[in-house]
């Protein structure tokens, strides 16, 4: 293991976190809050330790597959780590402890936006600059933090590369152009060009300059803290919409963006985005019939209009809310439940298993069928025209089954809190709190359901349940394998 | 510059990885998925898989943005038809790898008639290379700049060599030699020489000189100065093939040792007057019985690196002659550096020094052209040959005024027919071929290695 390199990207990571922390200490300073002094005091510290790991000198900068994947989990550690001080150090009554503290920044950066803050006014209460990190973490790490590194930092080697794979989502990540850097570079041009088009579209809806760039950080890294008491049921319908189409902007893998500009048309509508469309084009019209029919919701045009923007927020995993879904009826509640394991497509800022390899997995999984017709039968899985590796699809299968255990051990661990859990429902919210929990966490997606649905939070859980979700939300982001890895014993071993 | 490299193999991974340093996005196609991913990981480049003959692989490698495009399969006849396919796709230079004798014959018509930019093929490059030290088996390499008036020689100083435990500055004055001593080598060090720099046994040292300079030079140092008689030659694969045809004419013998019969036939046919031995070339009792102890030079060309290295340790061990060793990887280079070898010959680097020349110098620098390129230390340090045009900022300032870089040396200056090895005073001019050694690879212009 190559612990020098190691030590200089968490090095470079802290000066990258002094500079982000940079945006809230503004806001701070534009409001005049006292959360400047905390800001402040945190670049200092980010900016000295990170000054102290690079102060070493590096011995030697390979880094491998192995090196890629430790150095990725490290930093989102550190960066986690060093990010919930601010929220911690504030005057803000929510974070009453670290691990609360910890909890809610681990829910920015991995962009799930499940929150320790127990009500929605206590959330419109917060400082703004404080409002603003937390929005920000959002947007920083959507797209990734260590991609943005590679952007910007001129890191010498290809190897690179394994890091990005494995920040990157999705089964199979692929260059843009030859070289990493550049790769990088396009990515967070057209994630900041979309960003910059959404808040202008908001400023359009007459939505305030702060709300708006909070709105459109949260939507971009899907990540769903809203700054408002009632999220966003209180904007006009505009605002809603070009919420809803963000969302599902952000989901879409941003290859396919990059290749609508190249025109190259047929690699812009592949297999995976028009599964996703697809998805969640009948999620909607399902929802929207059951709310409309079922009279919870009076008018088609709001049942339309919830449902899209609820199946889009889960679907995307952003997790903003305009109507309390926890109130709908159970077959939508379900169907939400479900889409939430299905989450974005790969190469996007969204969360969840994937669609892509929920399509290969589908594929694979006819084949088989066919096999047991014709047992001699050769046939492989391909998307798009191309034959998938029966290594991708391996792994991929390995990755179902292991996000499978990580849920149902999580599920059993947190188990022990449900009984103690204040929750105001009925019985068989217990069940339902719980599984949701970890659902919205594991798919960074953020309100569950039950006392966890989007009038609730996560404040009444135990330090320890608190820890499983932190656990959760950063095997969510970096798919699995990386957080499983950092604690394999045999990665260590010399 | 965008490049395409079609083909995986030594060639395409060691052009990849050089293009890349240099600074160009690269681009790799290839039909075996393990290849492009061993490639790609290992590279900062694309990688594609496909046949890259076909119209949808050379679209999805980005054809249409390229600048440049390499087929080095090893097949002759693909690397063709990708280059016709690629020709006809996208507006881009292209290069084919050639090695069947047949058509590299032929090569100057292909070239043409298909609108090639340039044909490689490395397994001639680097017979020539092998006959080169054969004629002047003193140098480990010889390098010709300037149209083969001046050449970069590599040597080894021997056990008792006189120069040993003198600075560069005293062998200078002493031999009165008029020649540049560009680097020295010593051990995994690479040093550009200075005046005061002292030689050590077993150091590797580069000199730039004329032809005539550098054999005078050789002489006083007590140098064999010329060629080979007799050579004796492990393996009849196609180097063998191209190493006859070169020295056929040459007066040096030429004995082969080939395992494939059908090898040997071929080769019995094309070249009568050769000695053609049929029979395992790790069979010790045949060499010696074939005369190893006696030759002037042993060549060993087997296909394995493994058996070529050791065929020439022993051969060291029974003949004080000249061994040439070629050897195909360049991973274990550092092992493989502090063998008793003397030269060894690596056809892909030859090949990929020769298209790094062509695409540095289609960049397009202002002020100068480069004409040759030639690493003398893998990756380390380059020698580069610029061709000076009147708008070069360093035209008429002599040397001493101008603000040189740490570790650049000017190595000679040719100019109408004469070769000036430069003092400080001398001045470059426009339409001069100047030879540069730098440690900093890479350059693409002669200004380059100014402050």
């Amino acid at each position: 293991m190559n612990f020098s390199a190691i030590r200089r990207v968490i090095g470079w990571i802290l000066l990258f976190e002094a500079i982000f922390l940079l945006l809230p200490l503004l806001t701070a300073a534009v409001y005049w809050e006292e959360e400047f002094f905390v800001f402040l005091f945190c670049i200092a510290l980010c900016a000295s330790v990170g000054g102290l790991f690079l102060s070493k000198k590096l011995k030697n900068d390979a880094i491998y597959a192995k090196e890629g994947i430790v150095i990725t989990t490290l930093c989102w550690i550190v960066l986690s780590l060093f990010g919930a001080l601010p929220l911690y150090l504030s005057g803000a009554d929510a974070y009453t402890s670290y691990v609360d503290a910890l909890f809610e920044i681990v829910s920015g950066f991995t962009t799930t936006g499940a929150t320790i803050v127990p009500t929605g006014a206590e959330v419109a209460a917060l400082p703004k600059s404080i409002l603003m990190w937390r929005s920000f973490s959002h947007w920083v790490g959507g797209m990734g933090v260590l991609v943005f590194m590679i952007a910007f930092l001129p890191l010498s080697g290809a190897r690179n590369m394994y890091i990005m794979k494995a920040e990157s989502p999705g089964p199979t990540v692929s260059k843009l152009v030859p070289k990493v850097r550049t790769t990088a570079k396009i990515l967070y041009v057209i994630y900041a060009g979309m960003t910059a088009i959404q808040i202008i579209l908001l400023l359009c809806g007459g939505m305030s300059f702060f709300e708006s760039v909070n709105a459109a950080f949260a939507t971009a890294g899907t990540g769903g803290f809203a700054i408002k008491a009632d999220g966003f049921a209180g904007y006009s319908s505009y605002l809603q919409i070009v919420v809803t189409v963000f969302m599902l902007l952000f989901s879409i893998n941003f290859n396919s963006y990059y290749m609508f500009g190249k025109r190259r048309w047929k690699e812009v509508l592949t297999a995976e985005v028009k599964a996703f469309l697809l998805i969640v084009f009948a999620a909607i019209t399902a929802i929207t019939l059951n709310v409309y029919y079922t009279n919870t919701l009076t008018s088609f045009g709001g049942a339309l209009k919830h449902s899209a923007f609820s199946v889009s927020s889960i679907i995307s995993t952003t997790g903003f809310v305009t109507e309390d879904f926890a109130l709908w009826p159970m077959f939508s509640q379900i169907l939400l439940l479900l889409i939430m394991f299905v989450g974005a497509c790969a190469g996007s800022t969204g969360g969840g298993i994937k669609v892509s390899r929920l399509v290969v997995l589908g594929k694979s999984a006819s084949n088989e069928i066919g096999k047991m017709l014709h047992p001699k039968q050769i046939k492989h899985v391909t998307v798009d025209g191309r034959v998938v590796e029966p290594d991708v699809v391996r792994s991929i299968c390995a990755f179902v089954f292991l996000y499978v255990i990580v849920f149902i051990v999580s599920f059993l661990i947190i188990s022990f809190d449900l009984n103690n859990l204040n929750y105001a429902g009925v019985e068989n919210t217990k069940f339902m709190t719980g599984f949701s929990s970890v659902a919205a966490t594991l798919n960074n997606i953020g309100p569950g359901l039950g006392a966890v649905g989007p009038a609730g939070s996560f404040a009444a859980y135990s330090w320890w349940s608190k820890l499983v979700f932190i656990f959760d939300m950063l095997a969510g982001r970096l798919e699995i394998f990386p957080m499983l890895l950092l604690f394999a014993p045999s990665t260590w071993r010399r | 510059m965008n490049v395409i490299i079609v083909g995986c193999g030594r060639v395409g991974m060691t052009l990849a990885e050089k293009l890349n340093d240099d600074g160009n996005a690269v681009t790799v196609i290839d039909m075996l998925p393990s290849k492009v991913n061993e490639i790609t990981s290992q590279i900062d480049v694309m990688g594609v898989v496909g046949n890259g003959a076909t119209h949808t692989t050379l679209i999805d490698a980005g054809i249409k943005d390229a600048d440049l495009f390499i087929a080095v399969t090893n097949s002759d006849e693909l690397n063709l038809l990708c280059c016709m396919v690629a020709k006809k796709e996208g507006d881009c230079q292209t290069i084919a790898r050639l090695k069947n004798p047949q058509y590299s014959n032929e090569a100057e018509y292909l070239r043409h008639e298909l609108g090639l930019a340039m044909v490689i093929n490395p397994e001639y490059a680097a017979a020539k290379e092998i006959a080169r030290v054969l004629r002047f088996p003193s140098a480990i390499k010889i390098e010709p700049f300037a149209k083969g008036h001046v050449e970069l020689i590599k040597f080894r100083l021997p056990k008792g060599s006189p120069i040993i435990g003198m600075s560069v500055k005293d062998m200078i004055v002493k031999y009165r030699a008029n020649v540049l001593v560009c680097t020295i080598e010593r051990g995994e060090e690479a040093h550009i020489a200075n005046g005061d720099f002292v030689f050590a046994e077993k150091d590797v040292v580069s000199i730039v000189a004329s032809v005539k300079n550098a054999h005078d030079f050789f002489v006083n140092i007590n140098y064999k100065g010329h060629s080979v008689k007799n050579v004796l030659v492990a393996g009849g694969g196609v180097i063998t093939h191209y190493l006859c045809e070169i020295l056929q004419k040459s007066g040096i013998a030429l004995k082969i040792v080939e395992k494939d019969e059908k090898l040997c036939e071929t080769l019995a046919a094309d070249y009568p007057k050769l000695d053609i031995i049929h029979g395992k070339p790790s069979d010790k009792e045949l060499l010696l019985e074939e005369g190893v102890e006696k030759v002037g030079a042993f060549v060993a060309l087997s296909n394995l690196d493994e058996e070529n290295i050791l065929l020439s340790l022993f051969a060291r061990e029974v003949n004080n002659g000249k061994i040439v060793t070629k050897i195909n990887r360049t991973d274990y280079d550092s092992v493989i550096r502090r063998l008793d070898l003397d030269t060894v010959i690596t056809p892909k680097n030859v090949t990929a020094d020769s298209i790094l020349r062509y695409v540095r110098a289609t960049r397009n620098a202002k002020g100068s052209n480069i004409e040759t390129l030639y690493n003398i230390i893998e990756g380390k340090v380059e020698a580069t040959e610029f061709i000076i045009k009147e708008d070069s900022p360093i035209v008429n300032i002599p040397l001493s005024q101008l603000k040189f870089q740490d570790n650049v040396l000017v190595a000679s200056i040719f100019r109408d027919g004469k070769v000036i090895i430069p003092r400080g005073n001398d001045v470059i001019l426009a339409g001069d071929s100047v030879i540069v050694v730098t440690k900093t690879v890479g350059l693409s212009d002669i200004a380059d290695v100014l402050r």
